[in-house]
Formats: C-alpha cells, sequence, structure tokens
C-alpha cells in the first residue's frame, strides 16, 4: 500500500453524484447544427482551412493548430460547413468568437483516417500527431497534450481520475465503461513520457471505476492508487502533492519536478487518435441538475447545450440557466445555443432550489476560514482584502497567480463575499497591465529608434554635403576636371586660403596648357558624375556658388 | 593636540578624496527620474500633453515644468500612477483639455490612399509601411492610436478604428455587489 499525502485544506462539499453516475453513457443524437469555436484550447486560435459551402466529411480537419501552442480541429460528423463566423462561445465574457458552423448531412462518413504505430515513429513525429489530432488536456485547462510532454522524460507520471468536482461524473463513467481503451492510452504517455513509475489517482467515492481500474491494469505496472475524496484532489497540483508528497514550485509546473500529469479522459482520447486514427471529435459529458434523467453521453464537439439537454430528457420547471463544468468552478450561462466544446466535462441545469443564490455578502471579519481551506496554503483574506483595494503588486507577493481558483475559499466563508471574483479580476487586471506595458516599451523602443534614424540621416546628409561642397570647392582648382569624380571620397582636412590661391593659379595655367586633352580623356561614368555634380552645384549655397564661378571670372 | 587635529585633518581630506573619485567614477548620467517616469508613460508619442514626445513629457515633469494630468492615452490610471511615483497629490484631468478616450488603431483606406508618404513621416513609431506611390497600410500590432497620422493626409483618407473587445483583450470586471443592510 503506498502512502498518501496530504494538501493543505479542501472543503467537502455535498458530492451529488449519484443522480448521473448510475446510467451508462449513450450518444447523443446528431444535431441540427454544430458550432466549433476556433478556440477550444489554450494557446494560439486555430486557422480556419474551409469556408462556407464546403462538403466536409467526418474526422476531416477543419483548422489547423497555428503555431506550437496550438491544436487542430476537426470535423465531427460529415456534413456541408455553413460558415466561419462570430458566434457566442463559452466564455465568461459572452463574447463572440470565430466559429465554424456546419449541417451534418445525416450520413456520418468518415474521411480517410488509419491507426499510428506509434512505436516506430519518432516522438517528435508522435508529439505532432497529437497536435494535428486536436488532443488537449480534459481534464478542464485544455492544455495542448504535445507541449505538455514535448520536455520528457520524466519520474512519475500521473493520470488523474479524481474527478472532485460535484455533480460531474464523466471520468467516473468513462473508467467504468473504457478502461481498457484508458490503459491503451496510458501506454501512449507512457511511451512518451518514459515515466519510472504510472499512477493513477482515483478518489474512493469510484468504487467501480477502481475495480474497473485495476483489472485493466493488471500486469502492466500501472498503479491504482485510492485517494481520499476531497475537493480539490482532482486539481493537478494537489493530486501530484497526494500521490508523490512533492509540491509544484510556486509559478512552475509538474514538469519542473519530474511529474507529468494528464487526465483518464485524455488518455482515452489519445487512444482513440493514435489506434484507431480517429481526432478529437467528441467527448463524454455529465447533463445533470434539474433534468428529468440525469446521465452521460458521448457528444459531438459543437452540440447546442439545449440539445443535450433535451437528450437527458428535457430540463425540468423552474429551471434557471446552465453551468458548464463543475459547481465550484464551473461557468455559468444562459444561453443554450451554446455549443459544447472540448473543455465542456458536464452540462448542469440549474434551478434556484438546486443553487439557491448566494445570500448578500457581508463585510470580512477576518476570520481566515479561507485560509484554513485554501489548497494552495495562500492567504486568501489578504488576496481579497489587495485585490479589493486594486493593490495589484502587493496581490502578486502574496502570489496571487498560485491560486487555482478552485472557490475552496468562498465556498466556506461566513460572510459569502464572492472571493474568486476578486481574484480573477485582478489576475486579468495584471495580465492586461503586463500587455500595456509591453507593448508600451515595444514603442518606445520604436520611437528611439526611429529618432536615432533620422538623427543619423541628417549626420550623413550633413557630411556628404560638406564633401561635395569641399569637392566643389577644390573641383575647379584641381589640376584637371578628371579630379572631380573624388566627390565622394574621403574629406580631406580644409586647405588653407593661400593654399587654395595657389592651386587656383597652378590650375588656370595648367587648364591653359591641356584643357583639350583632359576632358576627352574622360570616361562616360566620369562624365556623368561631373555633369551630376555640376547641377548639384547649380542648387548649392551662396559659397560653393561662389568658388565655382569666381575663378573664370578672375 | 596638534596631532589629533592633523589626524582628523588627515581623515577629512582622505574621505574627500574618496567623495570626490566616486562622484566623478559613479556619476549617474542624465536625470534617472526621467526615465522612472517615462516607464510609466503609455508611449503613444502623440503630443497630447504638449510636449513633442513620452520623453520630452517625462523630462518636463522631472524639472516641475509640467502637470501630471496631461497624458489622457495613459487614463487616471496613469495620473494615479505618476502621483504614486513623485509622491504628489492625484490631480484629474483639466476642464477642456484633452479627456482620455477608447483605445483605437489608424486604418488606412487603401482605396483612397495615394502613397504620399506623408504619413509615413508622421508616425513616431514607424508603424506604417509604404513607399512613395505605393500603398500605406499600418501595422496594426505596432500602432499606439497616437492620431499624428490623421491631420497630415491630404486626401483623409486615415480613420481611427476603435478596438473591439474579444474573448482576448476581455477583463473579469471589478465585483460589485450589496452587503446586507444592518437591520
Amino acid at each position: 500500500m503506498r502512502s498518501l499525502h496530504r494538501f493543505h485544506g479542501g472543503v467537502h462539499p455535498p458530492e451529488h453524484k449519484l443522480e448521473s453516475s448510475e446510467r451508462p453513457s449513450a450518444r447523443a443524437p446528431l444535431p441540427k447544427l454544430l458550432a466549433l469555436p476556433l478556440q477550444q484550447h489554450i494557446g494560439a486560435k486555430a486557422k480556419a482551412l474551409v469556408q462556407a459551402g464546403d462538403k466536409v466529411l467526418k474526422g476531416q480537419l477543419l483548422a489547423r493548430a497555428e503555431g506550437n501552442l496550438s491544436a487542430a480541429l476537426h470535423a465531427p460528423t460529415s456534413g456541408t460547413v455553413l460558415s466561419v463566423e462570430a458566434r457566442p462561445v463559452p466564455h465568461p465574457s459572452g463574447l463572440a468568437d470565430l466559429c465554424i458552423t456546419m449541417a451534418p448531412d445525416g450520413e456520418d462518413r468518415w474521411a480517410e483516417h488509419a491507426p499510428i504505430d506509434y512505436y516506430s515513429i519518432p516522438k517528435d513525429a508522435l508529439l505532432a500527431k497529437l497536435r494535428d489530432g486536436g488532443i488537449v488536456g480534459l481534464g478542464g485547462a485544455t492544455f495542448p497534450t504535445h507541449v505538455k510532454y514535448a520536455s520528457a522524460p520524466v519520474n512519475t507520471l500521473v493520470l488523474n481520475g479524481a474527478e472532485c468536482e460535484p455533480w460531474i461524473t464523466t471520468d467516473d463513467r468513462l473508467m467504468r465503461e473504457r478502461a481498457a481503451e484508458i490503459v491503451q492510452g496510458i501506454e501512449i504517455l507512457r511511451h512518451l513520457a518514459s515515466p519510472g513509475e504510472t499512477l493513477i489517482g482515483i478518489e474512493d467515492n469510484k468504487p467501480q471505476a477502481i475495480a474497473a481500474m485495476r483489472q485493466a491494469c493488471a500486469g502492466t505496472g500501472i498503479e491504482v492508487v485510492t485517494v481520499p475524496t476531497l475537493y480539490p484532489t482532482g486539481g493537478e497540483k494537489q493530486l501530484v502533492r497526494i500521490l508523490t508528497g512533492k509540491e509544484v514550485p510556486s509559478g512552475g509546473r509538474p514538469f519542473s519536478i519530474g511529474v507529468a500529469c494528464s487526465n483518464v479522459a485524455t488518455a482515452y482520447a489519445m487512444h482513440r487518435l493514435v489506434n484507431h486514427g480517429e481526432p478529437m471529435l467528441s467527448r463524454l459529458v455529465t447533463v445533470t441538475g434539474n433534468v428529468k434523467t440525469p446521465q452521460n453521453f458521448e457528444v459531438l464537439l459543437g452540440t447546442p447545450i439545449a440539445d443535450l439537454v433535451q437528450c437527458a430528457g428535457g430540463a425540468l420547471s423552474g429551471s434557471s440557466g446552465y453551468i458548464l463544468g463543475g459547481p465550484m468552478m464551473g461557468l455559468h450561462v444562459g444561453d443554450g445555443q451554446l455549443p459544447v466544446v472540448k473543455s465542456t466535462n458536464c452540462v448542469i441545469v440549474k434551478s434556484p432550489s438546486l443553487f439557491p443564490p448566494t445570500p448578500p455578502a457581508l463585510p470580512c471579519i477576518r476570520c481566515t476560514r479561507c485560509a484554513q481551506a485554501c489548497p494552495a496554503d495562500l492567504q486568501p483574506q489578504e488576496l481579497y482584502w489587495f485585490a479589493k483595494a486594486r493593490n495589484f503588486g502587493k496581490a502578486q507577493e502574496y502570489n496571487l497567480f498560485d491560486c487555482i481558483e478552485c472557490g475552496a475559499c468562498a465556498y466556506v466563508c461566513p460572510s459569502h463575499i464572492p472571493l474568486v471574483q476578486y481574484y480573477r479580476f485582478a489576475k486579468s487586471e495584471i495580465w492586461a497591465r503586463e500587455k500595456e506595458k509591453k507593448a508600451a516599451d515595444a514603442a518606445r523602443v520604436r520611437h528611439e529608434s526611429r529618432l536615432e534614424r533620422i538623427e543619423r540621416d541628417k549626420r550623413e546628409k550633413a557630411e556628404k554635403l560638406a564633401q561635395k561642397e569641399k569637392a566643389a570647392l577644390a573641383s575647379p582648382s584641381a589640376q584637371a576636371p578628371s579630379s572631380v569624380p573624388a566627390a565622394g571620397a574621403p574629406a580631406q582636412p580644409a586647405p588653407a586660403q593661400d593654399l587654395i590661391n595657389a592651386a587656383i593659379e597652378r590650375a588656370r595655367q595648367q587648364a591653359a596648357l591641356v584643357k583639350p586633352k583632359n576632358t576627352e580623356n574622360l570616361t562616360p561614368q566620369q562624365q556623368a558624375e561631373i555633369a551630376e555634380i555640376e547641377a548639384r552645384r547649380a542648387h548649392i549655397r551662396e559659397v560653393a556658388h561662389h568658388h565655382e564661378t569666381e575663378p573664370p571670372k578672375e | 593636540m596638534l596631532a589629533a587635529l592633523y589626524v582628523m585633518a588627515g581623515i577629512a581630506i582622505a574621505l574627500g578624496a574618496v567623495l570626490g573619485f566616486s562622484a566623478i567614477k559613479f556619476k549617474v548620467e542624465g536625470n534617472p527620474l526621467v526615465d522612472k517616469i517615462d516607464a510609466v508613460l503609455p508611449q503613444t508619442q502623440c503630443g497630447q500633453c504638449g510636449y513633442p514626445g513620452c520623453k520630452p513629457y517625462a523630462t518636463a515633469i522631472a524639472t516641475g515644468e509640467a502637470d501630471i494630468n496631461r497624458c489622457p492615452p495613459g487614463g487616471e490610471d496613469g495620473i494615479r500612477k505618476l502621483a504614486d511615483l513623485l509622491g504628489v497629490e492625484f490631480k484629474p484631468f483639466g476642464e477642456g483639455t484633452a479627456q482620455p478616450k477608447p483605445k483605437a488603431v489608424a486604418f488606412i483606406d487603401e482605396n483612397i490612399c495615394i502613397g504620399c508618404t506623408l504619413c509615413l513621416q508622421a508616425c513616431p513609431v514607424d508603424a506604417i509601411s509604404g513607399a512613395a506611390k505605393q500603398m500605406h497600410t499600418i501595422i496594426t500590432q505596432e500602432c499606439t492610436g497616437c492620431e499624428l497620422c490623421v491631420a497630415p493626409c491630404p486626401v483623409d483618407c486615415i480613420s481611427m478604428e476603435p478596438l473591439p473587445q474579444t474573448t482576448q483583450t476581455w477583463k473579469w470586471d471589478y465585483p460589485v455587489y450589496t452587503l446586507r443592510q444592518a437591520a
């Protein structure tokens, strides 16, 4: 028996898992319309490759990954692309973002696809396949998996099957029903990360899932570890702490301590991609809350959540919107036309009786219950204080960015203060300021280099002019016009007036002697240059003009 | 008695020499306050403050010539930062002076542009690409929204387009909620 460790704090919200966990998962029917946001992952938006009217097959690439930190997007079924347009997406802002909409033709015809023999290709190639297969972390953060495993090998590979958030049962059902496939996906991850040990952490409120995984893992060297039920055990850093006793350093990622962590659903998606050639097209979603028959569904990405709720027997009376995700960290939305995206693990239909409105907030009494509950070992009451006062520097000193926004602090707060909202506000404000600062610094550099360039141009022009003047000054006095092309040569020290006079004298004498010969011996280039200089001379101000015209007069 | 005086005088001369040497050796080039102020300014280089750029304005603030409330692109936040830095009171934007407005970037209508390069010469951050009798266009990422290119355009083909809010630029609001009233 492995000895487990503890993370600080944690809470025990009511689980509400049994509502949906005891029904086997079903496949949701094809919707009439699919809307696929181009941004379903952390990183750069995917770039659309199709346009309205294109006929696409199931699994066909719709948008390719843009840059390394990005993931591709595929057609979840065969049909016609209707548009590439801005539509409401599941985002806290409620703003619209670019989506590809398509109408399924009902035939569900596959594009050509083939399994990948991952042992015979280099790891880089396999990582590229993951990116082009649209594989991202399905635990909720949707971090592109190929980026996560680019810096392998690791000591420990942790598979996250904790599923600590109330109401959600997708990983539970997935592990119960598709344990063998998950293990095959884990083998791909093991191939990528070459870990010393592989652990699957599952909370003890999922005994059937634990049993199924134990059975599937027999003889593979993968260890299924039962962890106590405590929110937020499913947090990456928290689960790593429980299983390995190691703490991810502030601002770091598990990779910095030699641990890689992925969700079991991600492993399953990788199995579909690598062993069947099927890119990320659908995912398991829990539909629960105020619905007739809460259940898990295999849902095509892009399916409107209202359609999904219909699959679960429809919303019961008194429904008041949806939560995408769990009640602790989920996104509260009202629009049923929002599509299911890669991060959507749960759709909860809200009702005032299930989720009573939070009572009005009272002032903070500094009881520090939030600090006792914080799984990141922060001081939420201080962070609240600084965020409220917009004292962002101080908030960062108190490690605001180590907050995982799990909501445990707000859950225990006796004053019902929306603490997480303050942290989110402070974080986004700090990010925006950093962005502005970067833009300002870039503008400063550009402005300064522009000023420098103008200064340099001016200087160069002045130097050239000085040289031209000198050349102009020297040319009539030089031995012959043939010396004129020296205009571009480096400047010589200014001659004293008597020297000039002597030179003028000499030149006049020589000119009288050899004038015709010298003008004939010029190359066309020299002549051109002379002509050019003559022309410029006409424009040069008084001094040059004076020197140029004077000698012949004398 | 004399010995003590000599000792003290010796120490004074030695320390004076050290101070004098370090004053020359570790001399600070320019006014460091100017750079600090310049770092707070938004670097739009728009000249709305009445100075030909952010650095000149920073210099003017450092010498006490200019007020801290003359930079509309910095907004009230910018004034607050300057007030913090200089240890002075916050001062709102004056009546009748330039007021802050939403962030915008310049846009060149390429159907109208005649390729005169006047805007190129006006742009303080080289955010316009183009050449004589060639189409000009704004490099949006580099545009600071200073509006200096708008006036020189002889055919009025440059307009300022406010930056739309996207999911990338959106920020969480400051939480506003009502406290329960005491009975």
